[in-house]
């Protein structure tokens, strides 16, 4: 759900950090409208009005992990976990992670993951058939024992479109026994107006894209 | 397996803070000079007194053996971020060191350098400007080359980040052959930025690093000599 929906409506902060937000048109590749987060990180006070309404939102819900999504998950989570007294668990991309890790991977519509004894298993199906296929986004790594059974998550990332990549996350908490409290993303694109779950986890983001206006 | 178990025991020792080799050359040995010396250029000494939050923070580093590569002991910051403590002192230390200097850029190399960075460009009231492998921002950019092992590499930062006339530190979870850390005092010096500090959680000092950074100083937490 949106910010706005659930108790920030009308808050003057949610429109300062919508304004700190770039759109770039046609990247990565023409027809997409990039909404480019490293404006806001310039903005000292937007960047801080952001990571404190995550704050406010988790600090008292007895979360232990925040997971952030490789690379643009990095800049918000750690902020967050800090503030909260979480740990900061980074989803990466394949190959970074040294030492043993679970992988979540699409397969033939499932999302599979390894098991600490390398036996392959499968969790759950995916949600949408057509989300990006750039590289990377369709397998996420965590190291084995970042998370214990039983502990409470948020999941970050910097914008949500289809839900593939966060739907991928979920598995790979679920896959440990984890308890995914929330997906948390500061942009929203049209696709998850109006839909509060995420493989049936609840999904909080601050604003809708920018700049879109002129194209609708 | 028990040369590489005896190699990963001797990479642990040297990150216990116990453990001092005499400090004959000119590079600052790994204890964090006490808050008097600070601002001088001086050599630390026997003196000095270690910030008592390190020990933890380099005990909370996991060192892997072999990754990516034979032969290479790779220091993982992972675990430190799983320990609530070691990684809000980390933070508290940079914190303490950068705030108020007049700093209003952090800048932070892909993809470690965007955990640390951020949550101190925040405390101190900085901007956070993320410095990228190529084709990965998505606005104007400037490039910087560095060289590799074997061929070279680029970082990116956009066009309008910064200006002329500011101040930055750079930070990344460890230095090692100071390639990229050099590159990225390039590319913000080009632009007419002073880099005030580079600042690392870990260096390796048997690559000499810091021999890259040129006037440009170096702070550290812990060194390790597994490379």
């Amino acid at each position: 759900m949106f910010a706005a929906e659930n108790g920030l409506k009308g808050d003057p902060r949610l429109e300062a950090i919508s304004a700190a937000i770039r759109v770039v048109p046609n990247f990565p590749k023409k027809g997409i409208m990039f909404q480019d987060i490293t404006t806001l990180l310039l903005d000292h006070k937007a960047f801080k009005h952001t990571i404190d309404i995550f704050v406010d939102r988790y600090k008292d819900m007895q979360i232990s992990v925040v997971a952030g999504v490789e690379a643009r998950g990095f800049m918000f989570g750690p902020s967050i976990a800090l503030a909260i007294g979480a740990k900061f668990v980074p989803l990466r991309k394949p190959g970074k992670l040294p030492g043993k890790i679970h992988i979540a991977l699409k397969f033939l519509g499932f999302f599979v993951v390894d098991d600490e004894n390398g036996n392959t298993v499968i969790i759950g199906k995916v949600i949408s058939e057509s989300y990006e296929l750039e590289y990377g986004h369709d397998r996420l790594e965590m190291h084995v024992d970042a998370v214990e059974p039983l502990e409470r998550v948020i999941i970050i990332d910097d914008l949500v479109a289809t839900g593939g990549t966060l739907s991928a996350a979920i598995s790979l908490m679920e896959s440990q026994g984890a308890e995914v409290v929330e997906c948390a993303c500061v942009i929203g694109l049209p696709e998850v107006k109006g839909q509060h779950k995420l493989k049936g986890k609840p999904l909080y983001v601050l604003v809708e894209p920018s700049g879109l206006d002129e194209f609708c | 397996m028990l040369f590489l178990l005896y190699i990963l025991l001797l990479s642990l020792c040297h990150r216990a803070p116990a453990i001092r080799l005499p400090s004959n050359n000119s590079k600052t040995p790994f204890l964090l000079r006490s808050k008097a010396s600070r601002d001088s250029e001086t050599m630390a000494t026997k003196e000095d007194v270690q910030d008592p939050r390190i020990p933890k923070i380099a005990s909370s580093i996991r060192v892997i053996p072999d990754f990516p590569k034979p032969g290479i002991m790779f220091q993982d910051i992972t675990t430190l971020l799983l320990d609530t403590e070691a990684f809000k002192d980390t933070i508290d230390i940079f914190v303490e060191r950068y705030k108020g200097k007049g700093i209003s850029v952090v800048a932070g190399v892909e993809a470690r350098g965007f955990i640390f960075g951020p949550p101190i460009a925040l405390a101190i009231g900085a901007k956070f400007v993320p410095l990228r492998k190529p084709k990965k921002l998505p606005g104007k950019v400037i490039s910087e080359e560095y060289s590799l092992e074997y061929g070279t590499d680029k970082i990116e930062m956009h066009v309008g980040a910064v200006e002329p006339g500011e101040r930055a530190i750079i930070i990344d979870d460890l230095i090692a052959t100071g390639g990229t850390l050099a590159a990225a005092i390039r590319l913000l010096e080009r632009v007419g930025v002073t880099i005030a500090e580079c600042a690392c959680v870990i260096e390796l000092p048997v690559l000499k690093g810091r021999e890259k950074l040129g006037e440009t100083p170096l702070f550290i937490l812990v060194t390790s000599d597994a490379a």
